[in-house]
């Protein structure tokens, strides 16, 4: 079921070892890389499809080409190794077990958009991938492969790499607040241009992919974008890391191409739900994405366009399993404890709209529920749409909305059951 | 109030780390960094040093290490437990371990055991949900947690580690 591009030597043992990896093919793009020209690596790029793979799944190619051509400023890559969307674990796979890929990735795309300068910002808990991503550029600057010049001066294209930690904010993983935080601020994400444009690094231009993104551009380089497209569907063409938490079997980290059913991806790669539990619910792409009802579950394909006709988002493709024990107002208490301790208190409906959902759960927890609370959840998510700087506020509409409305009727359930002595 | 310093082997660290960015700013995170591995917190003095390092306010330092959850105010008992309690964890059990560790530690989440041992704190989403319920214990990572794998978690790293 699985097919393995990203994934190609995480099982190989010591796979982050430069001697290790080279014996099994990394680095292996840039002979080719250095007979194209960097707009040749573009187009290349465009025409695979390959869509940002940090949740927003833009495409990579036009992303690029936003870069500014010819100018005279340095420009940077930004390599968001954030990782802080609940649900998701994939990026770390990339950089615990095959560093040198995504260092390999770096050069493939830092080459194509003339970038001199890659940083890679990793969530601060990521303390033993920073290390192990240090280790493995250090190793990578003594072969050769970077520095002055590329593979030992096979190409006159100098390059530098440097791992940045954040420090604990899960908005550091929206590009605009990372890149304020990399300038040594609060993130905060920045006021969005009415045009589209590259982001801006001190005033310099620099763009901003996933840690996953980047890993997949070396096998479009080597292989051509047609063997990139051969997978997946004709408008989702390629791989995703999909990952998989909750109360399944076999919890994990598995790389297929799009279009498979989510049912069976559950049941088979997952091993199907723990101890005989029937599934309740999913959220599909880290819990950003509106949830999904177990019918709507058997129904859900793998891929951007279906998910959109399902209601929902692909995002990070972490797929977070919810089982019959549940309960699913306990499930929206806690996803909007995580928003209300993460909004960066920038915009007033974000920052009090998300406490505010959180104060009526607390309450309805609490047995001091009133039916109209619900309605009450449904309006502040009103207020959070399209209202705001970043999309922070929009998500936590959409899935607190959504289990509101899928899950109505055990809300008001909860409510009749769990009314305390307060109540009148 | 004492002045704060780096020690030379940091100061060194520093300012090769600094050659790695364009502007000077940029190094606010690495320092603070810096900072907190030599005291294991960050206190006004040393970000008053952090200031002049920077070129910039002490209230610009202190705005950044109130944001970042990572960076703590205050000191922390020789062992931080720092428990996730975001979704995947919390469908997978994270309550039942973060109760066992109020009750034996005999503390709240953001307090330190009496004999400053333990720091405990319950946390959002570590990027670790395949392995739910999970924690960092100073800071690395155990997961597939159970009661008893946190109660010999917590005997060894009393018994003199
Ligand atoms: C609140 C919020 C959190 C985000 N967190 C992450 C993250 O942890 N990692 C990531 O790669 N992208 C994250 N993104 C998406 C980034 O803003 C950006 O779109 C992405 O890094 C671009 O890379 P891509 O096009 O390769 O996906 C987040 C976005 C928002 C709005
Ligand atoms: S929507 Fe929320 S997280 Fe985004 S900028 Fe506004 S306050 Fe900050
Ligand atoms: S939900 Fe606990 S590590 Fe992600």
């Amino acid at each position: 079921m699985e097919t393995k591009i990203v994934s190609k030597r995480f099982h190989i043992p010591e796979s982050y070892k430069l001697e290790v990896a080279k014996k099994h093919g990394v680095y292996g793009s840039l002979e080719k890389l250095f007979t194209m020209t960097p707009d040749e690596v573009i187009t290349a790029v465009e025409k695979s499809n390959l869509r940002g793979k940090g949740g927003g799944g833009a495409s990579c190619g036009q992303k690029w080409r936003y870069m500014p051509l010819n100018d005279p400023r340095p420009a940077y890559l930004i390599v968001n190794a954030d990782e802080s969307e609940p649900g998701t674990f994939k990026d770390r796979e990339v950089m615990d077990k095959d560093p040198h890929l995504l260092i390999e990735g770096i050069i493939c795309s830092s080459y194509a958009m003339n970038i001199h300068t890659a940083y890679i910002y990793i969530r601060g808990e990521y303390k033993w991938l920073a290390d192990r991503l240090n280790t493995a550029i250090d190793e990578a600057y003594e072969a050769g492969i970077i520095g002055e010049t590329l593979m030992n001066g096979a190409c006159d294209f100098k390059l530098d790499i440097v791992v940045h930690r954040g420090a604990g904010a899960y908005i550091c993983g929206e590009k605009s607040a990372l890149i304020e935080s990399l300038e040594g601020k609060r993130g905060h994400p920045r006021l969005k241009p009415h045009q589209k444009e590259c982001e801006w690094y001190f005033g310099d231009p620099a763009t901003v992919n996933n840690v996953e993104t980047i890993a997949s551009v070396p096998e479009i380089v080597e292989f051509g974008y047609e063997a990139y497209t051969k997978h997946g569907t004709p408008k989702s063409p390629g791989t995703m890391l999909f990952a998989l938490s909750g109360p399944v079997k076999n919890p994990g980290v598995y790389e297929l191409a799009f279009g498979h059913k989510m049912i069976d991806v559950i049941n088979t790669l997952g091993g199907g739900m723990k101890d005989g539990k029937k599934l309740k619910a999913v959220i599909p792409g880290g819990v950003s994405c509106p949830i999904l009802t177990a019918d709507e579950v058997n129904k859900a394909v793998l891929d951007y366009e279906s998910m959109w006709d399902i209601g929902s988002t692909l995002g990070t493709g972490g797929m977070v399993i919810i089982d019959e024990d549940a309960c699913m107002v306990e499930v929206a208490k806690n996803i909007i404890e995580f928003y209300h301790h993460e909004s960066c208190g920038q915009c007033t409906p974000c920052r009090e709209g998300t406490g505010w959902i959180d104060t009526i759960l607390h309450k309805v927890i609490h047995q001091q529920g009133k039916l109209s609370d619900i309605d009450n959840i449904s309006d502040v998510c009103g207020t959070l749409n399209g209202k705001t700087i970043c999309v922070f506020a929009p998500a936590v509409a959409d899935i607190i909305g959504s289990i509101v409305v899928k899950f109505r009727d055990e809300f008001e359930t909860y409510i009749l059951n769990n009314q305390g002595a307060e109540h009148e | 109030m004492k002045n704060f310093t780096l020690t030379p082997e940091n100061q060194e660290k520093f300012e090769k780390i600094s050659k790695r960015y364009p502007k000077i700013d940029s190094m606010m995170l690495p320092t603070l960094w810096l900072v907190q591995e030599q005291e294991g917190w960050i206190s006004p003095e040393a970000m008053i040093t952090v200031s002049e390092l920077l070129n910039t306010t002490p209230i610009r330092v202190y705005e950044v290490v109130t944001f970042y959850t990572m960076y703590n105010t205050k000191p922390t008992g020789t062992h931080h437990i720092e428990v996730c309690k975001t979704t995947s964890c919390m469908l997978c059990g994270s309550k039942e371990i973060i109760a066992y560790l109020e009750e034996t530690l005999e503390i709240k989440p953001g307090e330190t055991s009496a004999d400053g041992q333990f720091t405990l704190s319950v946390v959002e989403c570590l990027g670790s949900c395949g392995g739910a319920p999970m924690l960092a214990f100073n800071g690395d990572y155990v997961e597939n947690l159970t009661v008893d794998k946190v109660k010999t978690l917590l005997k060894e790293s009393s018994n003199g580690n």
